[in-house]
């Protein structure tokens, strides 16, 4: 116990570490996702939902982050970071939907892979 | 699955409630008060500040958004046992997120694996769907985008969902337990 009020050392620091590390492994794999598969709607997957993954993840930590040092004040600004989590939850899927009905109707094919073989 | 009676059983849901009935307006009002205690904690969680001032500009604000919108936060699911339903869904979130967990690894290893043009198969699968109201579509249709593998691209009037699948191994489990899950929630 370095700090007062501090709720617990180095346990808690591990945790906040790995949920970090885990969140920013699915931002990578989404990035990736989006430069290797083939076309318009395979893609929309790893950018729609790795993206998300990795976004619950990161904000848990700084959440967990935040309320290191308890008070009334950071934990409104703890509930404030889950909320982000809680809009994301709401509009990234719609989004993603709508982006992938607009490709459908413009009439753009997706990728099988019968297509791909000659 | 694919019964074809449930479409006759869906009609009574397309009926509206006219406008002027009793029931409506009993609706309405219950979806201002509630729409203004959302409104008002949200305005206590983001202004962080509890003196007289900014109290009561909270009110205020709240009042004219419950005013303004009243009836489009909670349009449908009033007359239904409503804090029941929302307890229902608080218990189907810790599931949701162990297969958002669990499909976004399947998915990290498709986009990881050096020949993943081979592993991939992408296809729009269709299905019937038997849930019935909007609130339950919609959550169904999110639920499944947010899983990944699977992004809902259609969803018809009689419930026909069409879904981009990346791999068959992804579309295999819908409908299945995630639509029977969510009609339990919503009580169908």
């Amino acid at each position: 116990m370095t700090k007062p009020g501090r709720v617990k050392g180095e346990g808690m620091d591990a945790v906040i570490i790995l949920l970090m590390v885990s969140g920013l492994l699915f931002f990578t794999g989404g990035t990736i996702g989006i430069i290797r598969l083939p076309d318009f709607y395979t893609r929309l997957h790893p950018a729609g939902k790795l993206d998300t993954a990795g976004h619950v993840l990161a904000m848990a930590a700084m959440a967990l982050y935040t309320v290191q040092v308890f008070s009334g004040h950071n934990l409104l600004t703890a509930v404030k970071i889950m909320l982000i989590v809680v809009f994301v939850f709401f509009t990234s899927p719609t989004a993603t939907h709508a982006i992938i009905d607009a490709g459908v109707r413009a009439g753009l094919q997706p990728w099988t892979r019968k297509k791909e073989r000659p | 699955m694919f019964t074809s009676n449930r479409t006759s059983d869906r009609q009574d849901s397309f009926e509206p409630t006219p406008p002027g009935s009793k029931q409506g307006k009993v609706r309405l009002n219950a979806g201002f008060c509630l729409t203004f205690l959302v409104m008002f904690a949200m305005w206590l969680v983001f202004s962080g500040r509890f003196d007289a001032f900014h109290l009561i500009l909270g009110v205020l604000s709240s009042l004219i958004v419950a005013f303004l919108s009243g009836d489009l936060l909670f349009p449908a699911a009033l007359d239904r046992a409503l804090p029941l339903v929302w307890l229902r869904f608080m218990g189907y979130i810790p599931w949701l997120l162990l297969q958002i967990l669990k499909a976004n690894l399947h998915v990290m290893y498709l986009v990881f694996h050096p020949r993943m043009r081979e592993l991939i198969d992408p296809q729009i699968m269709e299905f019937d769907s038997q849930l019935s109201s909007d609130v339950a579509r919609t959550t169904f249709a999110n639920s499944i985008t947010l899983t990944p593998g699977t992004i809902t691209v259609n969803v018809t009037a009689i419930g026909k969902f069409s879904v981009h699948c990346i791999d068959a191994e992804s579309g295999k489990p819908l409908p299945g337990e995630m639509e029977s899950k969510i009609a339990q929630v919503f009580m169908e």
